[in-house]
């Protein structure tokens, strides 16, 4: 199948990759541009492991196609620690222990960074409502909300 | 085993952040899908899109004609593995039912079925060529239900399964029948005041990893082969891939990558040997990652069964007798957990009377696999709700009913042995005690709101573990286990060396190693890492120790007893109490005689069980059947807590599952045999939004099989979930709930019964 040359963003850098047209962004993250922290559970976006921020919104990209990521703006989780330094969403994930086999990791760290970016303030309802298309299986949620909670305080410097 | 006496503990009790955790927030930590190698191909397979059929014949030539096609494989071009039984660590296994259920030979028994295997440069291509192999099926009768199956008329699934009484195989789909009897039922019943007996339906359901099944196999031609997979053991994912292939297992290395989730359902293997056929038939490494269709379709569900309990009890709430009849699907092939079920079921409580029959029962579904506390939750909807019906009847608060009944050191077990010490009553004792069950119902405008209440039990596993601790010259430690670590091991095995070795848990370096690095360890499943692996790296880091204080002796000039070791300090007790820190004698290890390495390799049998009692609040729209939980308290009793983060975790995580399995999640299948809902828009596993936080409260009744006191902490809080929702459901609507899921419709209908 020919290929499609396509220039787009990824944390930042400028990026530009070969794709076949059917090739899903998530698939071109994962195997032609190396981004293997996004993850796949279902390739039918029903469990978010492979969310990333898409232009300021958060995105199942096994739902878009490689080649519709031209000229747009890409975050996933390797794009959230600043060098060496965590984001707070990070660091209150480790230290609620938050995550148990960490597959669903770095979905829920994406789609709560897009959530406190539009909602610096959330309730715990608001979190719950903005991560209920990520699904983990290991955590209850209980300590997830928890981490997503106090990740916001800190952020507000409460 | 003296030390949780004597100690108070300095690392064991904290909650410091996991070692892998930065890799797992950053993307860094690679799975089973990331692994990639150079000239790397990808693997599909074909599965059969009937439920039973004899497979005629099948033409591969379309698929391997296809440009990009590297090899296309059936069962042909595996080795024919032939009859009998084989042990793997101390469990039995049947090689040939595993090598079928890789890949079918002259049957499929099961929707979803492998049939054949395409190995190609892109998964794409490999998709498009599996669909081009021809199939001719002869499709048979199936049967789907366990009830079905065990009638004179069901298709037979294995011919020959049963033995007759002359010893010859006889036609069957009961694959196992065992029972646990003692006392007398008729005089135990005729003793009782109140007598219940109830029938449940529960549905099969799957562990739900989000992760899927994954293998990238490389063969060597010199026969030494490697395997990259999630998997919750490398030493069984390597002897089994060993079995169905008929290599010496000794040919194999599994390299285990990080695992995302399994729940049990990543013990057995599935593309493991397919993999590893295609790269030899190529030449090439293979990698393979499964759809979520094909999860749920053909790899681990838990089993759905049919249960019968009826229990007596005198008017003091004593139970009198107890009768479990339980059958439950086992899939295609022999093996469902309804023994464990039945050691599981009424194990809490201290019954003279009883008897307990259960039934293995092949059906037209997947191959049923583990699933944490796998056989108990099932059997505890039947046996906690019956219980719950007789202490309303009798007018005893069911808290009461189940301390009147409840099991202590020295009880008989179903089962046979004697209960040592357990700690089932505290967890009672704390749920009373608990704000939750001391609270007021929460009251919802246009809601049914109640409250339930159920225990659990889960027998806990030991088996093999190996462990080496070797001293860094920098006073430091690496941990190296066999264990792979779905939830946070890592952490309380390097714990468990941290707090022997006076370091902090950030010194010790723990490393999960392949099945060439370390010595045999069992997969992670029953509970059993933090107290068997957990208790090889205790002894491990006790050898440690003792090579040390042998060095700062030898430095001494003192025999070896005339050292103690205390907050990291070596002292002699003679010549003046020379003193030096565990660093300091690290960093001179070069130069007094070399390296100091520790190494243990156990098969611990002081395993504690685990017990749990839950306290739930729901709400019910008595109209669209939906049911909320408003508020959930897990209380239960863990033993030592070696990190009460994960271990609450693992408390919440199972309540979680629980729930999903009361509410919503079932296999729903057509009349063609076939799944219907193999997605998780259908298959609908609990959200965020679709709980509460969890409360936990954590009783610790060390456990004196276990150096620091450790029980297993993970199976058990899947248990008592759909029983306690199901009475709080009872206790909101008056309608008792019999089958799972409760979902919506078969609330409404039962609601819609009772109002007539």
């Amino acid at each position: 199948m020919k290929k499609v040359h396509v220039q787009t963003t990824v944390n930042g850098e400028e990026t530009e990759f070969l794709c076949e047209p059917r090739q899903s962004l998530l698939e071109v993250l994962r195997d032609v541009v190396g981004y293997t922290g996004t993850k796949e559970g279902c390739l039918t976006g029903d469990c978010g492991a492979c969310s990333v921020i898409l232009d300021g919104r958060p995105t199942d990209s096994c739902l878009v196609l490689g080649v519709e990521a031209e000229g747009k703006d890409i975050t996933t989780v390797e794009g959230l620690a600043d060098g060496d330094t965590l984001h707070p969403l990070q660091k209150k994930f480790l230290e609620h222990a938050a995550l148990q086999c960490g597959i669903c990791t770095p979905g829920f760290l994406v789609t709560s960074k897009a959530l406190l970016d539009r909602n610096p303030n959330p309730t715990e309802h608001e979190i719950r409502y903005a991560l209920a298309g990520n699904l983990c299986r290991c955590t209850g949620y209980d300590k997830i909300v928890r981490a997503v909670q106090d990740a916001a305080a800190e952020m507000q410097g409460r | 085993m003296a030390a949780q006496q004597e100690h108070k503990f300095k690392v064991i009790g904290t909650r410091p952040i996991r070692h892998d955790g930065v890799d797992k927030v950053t993307g860094r930590a690679q799975y089973g899908a990331d692994i990639n190698l150079a000239g790397l191909l990808h693997g599909k397979v074909l599965r059969s899109p009937h439920a039973h059929a004899r497979i005629k014949s099948i033409d591969t030539s379309a698929a391997a004609a296809m440009p990009g096609v590297k090899a296309v494989l059936t069962a042909q071009d595996f080795p024919e593995i032939g009859p009998g039984m084989a042990a793997m660590g101390e469990l039995p296994i049947n090689p040939q039912h595993m090598s079928l259920n890789c890949i079918a030979r002259d049957k499929v028994l099961y929707d979803g079925h492998v049939v054949a295997a395409v190995a190609a440069t892109s998964p794409h291509i490999a998709e498009e060529a599996a669909k081009l192999i021809k199939v001719d099926y002869e499709v048979l009768p199936h049967v789907q239900s366990v009830v079905e199956a065990m009638g004179d008329k069901a298709p037979i699934l294995i011919p020959g399964l049963g033995k007759g009484e002359d010893g010859e195989p006889t036609d069957t789909n009961v694959a196992n029948h065992l029972q646990f009897a003692r006392g007398d039922l008729a005089e135990g019943f005729a003793a009782a005041e109140v007598v219940i007996e109830r029938e449940f339906d529960t549905s099969m359901v799957h562990q739900g990893y989000i992760e899927p099944h994954n293998a990238v196999a490389q063969y060597s031609s010199d026969g030494q082969s490697t395997i990259w997979v999630s998997t919750q053991g490398a030493f069984t994912a390597r002897d089994q891939t060993a079995f169905v292939l008929d290599m010496p297992p000794s040919k194999i290395k599994v390299i285990p990558a990080e695992i995302g989730g399994g729940f049990g359902g990543k013990i057995p293997i599935y593309y493991e040997p397919i993999a590893l056929m295609l790269s030899k038939h190529t030449g090439k490494p293979v990698k393979m990652v499964m759809s979520r269709a094909d999860v749920l379709k053909a790899t681990g569900p838990t089993p759905g069964s049919h249960i019968k309990v009826k229990m007596g009890a005198d008017k003091d709430g004593k139970i009198t007798a107890a009768e479990v009849w339980m059958a439950y699907e086992a899939g295609g092939f022999p093996g469902s957990p309804v023994g464990a079920g039945c050691m599981c079921v009424i194990a809490p409580y201290d019954i003279e009377n009883l008897q307990i029959d259960g039934y293995d029962v092949l059906v037209n579904k997947p191959k049923t696999a583990a699933y944490r506390a796998p056989g108990a939750t099932n059997a505890a909807m039947g046996s906690e709700t019956v219980i719950d019906e007789l202490a309303e009847k009798l007018g005893i608060d069911p808290l009461e009913f189940r301390r009147i009944n409840g099991a202590k050191e020295g009880t008989a077990q179903p089962a046979g042995p004697k209960f040592g010490q357990i700690g089932f009553l505290e967890t009672l004792e704390a749920a009373k005690d608990s704000d939750h069950f001391k609270s007021e119902l929460p009251q919802v405008e246009g809601r049914r709101v109640g409250r339930g209440l159920a225990s659990g039990f889960w027998f806990n596993a030991g088996f093999q573990s190996s462990a080496t601790v070797a001293i860094n010259t920098d006073g430091t430690a690496n941990v190296v286990t066999g264990s792979t670590d779905i939830g946070g091991t890592r952490t309380s095995c390097a714990m468990i060396a941290a707090e022997v070795l006076c370091l902090k848990a950030e010194e010790v370096h723990p490393v999960v190693a392949d099945t060439e690095s370390i010595g045999h360890t069992d997969m992670t499943g029953g509970s059993r890492v933090t107290f068997a692996t957990g208790t090889a790296v205790y002894e491990a880091a006790q050898d440690v120790l003792k090579q040390l204080k042998e060095r700062a002796a030898k430095s001494w000039k003192v025999d070896a007893d005339k050292v103690v070791f205390q907050d990291g300090v070596f002292t002699c007790t003679e010549n003046g109490n020379e003193s030096m820190g565990l660093k300091e004698l690290a960093g001179k290890l070069p130069r007094t005689g070399g390296p100091v390495a520790g190494r243990a390799s156990v098969n611990p049998r002081g395993v504690g069980p685990g017990f749990a009692t839950h306290v739930v609040d729901v709400a019910v729209d008595e109209e669209t059947g939906k049911v909320d939980v408003l508020r959930y308290t897990a209380v239960q009793d863990v033993g030592k807590a070696v990190h009460p983060s994960y271990v609450e975790g693992q408390m919440q995580g199972g309540v979680a599952q629980g729930v999903g399995w009361a509410l919503n999640e079932e296999y729903v299948y057509g009349e063609d045999g076939c799944m219907q809902n193999t997605g998780f828009l259908d298959y609908r596993m609990p959200t965020c939004l679709d709980l509460p936080m969890i409360e936990t409260v954590l009783v610790e009744v060390p456990n004196p099989g276990h150096p620091v006191g450790v029980r297993g902490v993970g199976e058990v809080p899947i248990v008592p979930p759909p029983a306690a929702i199901a009475n709080a459901i009872y206790n909101a609507t008056g309608v008792r709930m019999l089958d799972l899921p409760m979902s919506p419709p078969r609330v409404t209908k039962a609601i819609l019964e009772k109002n007539g």
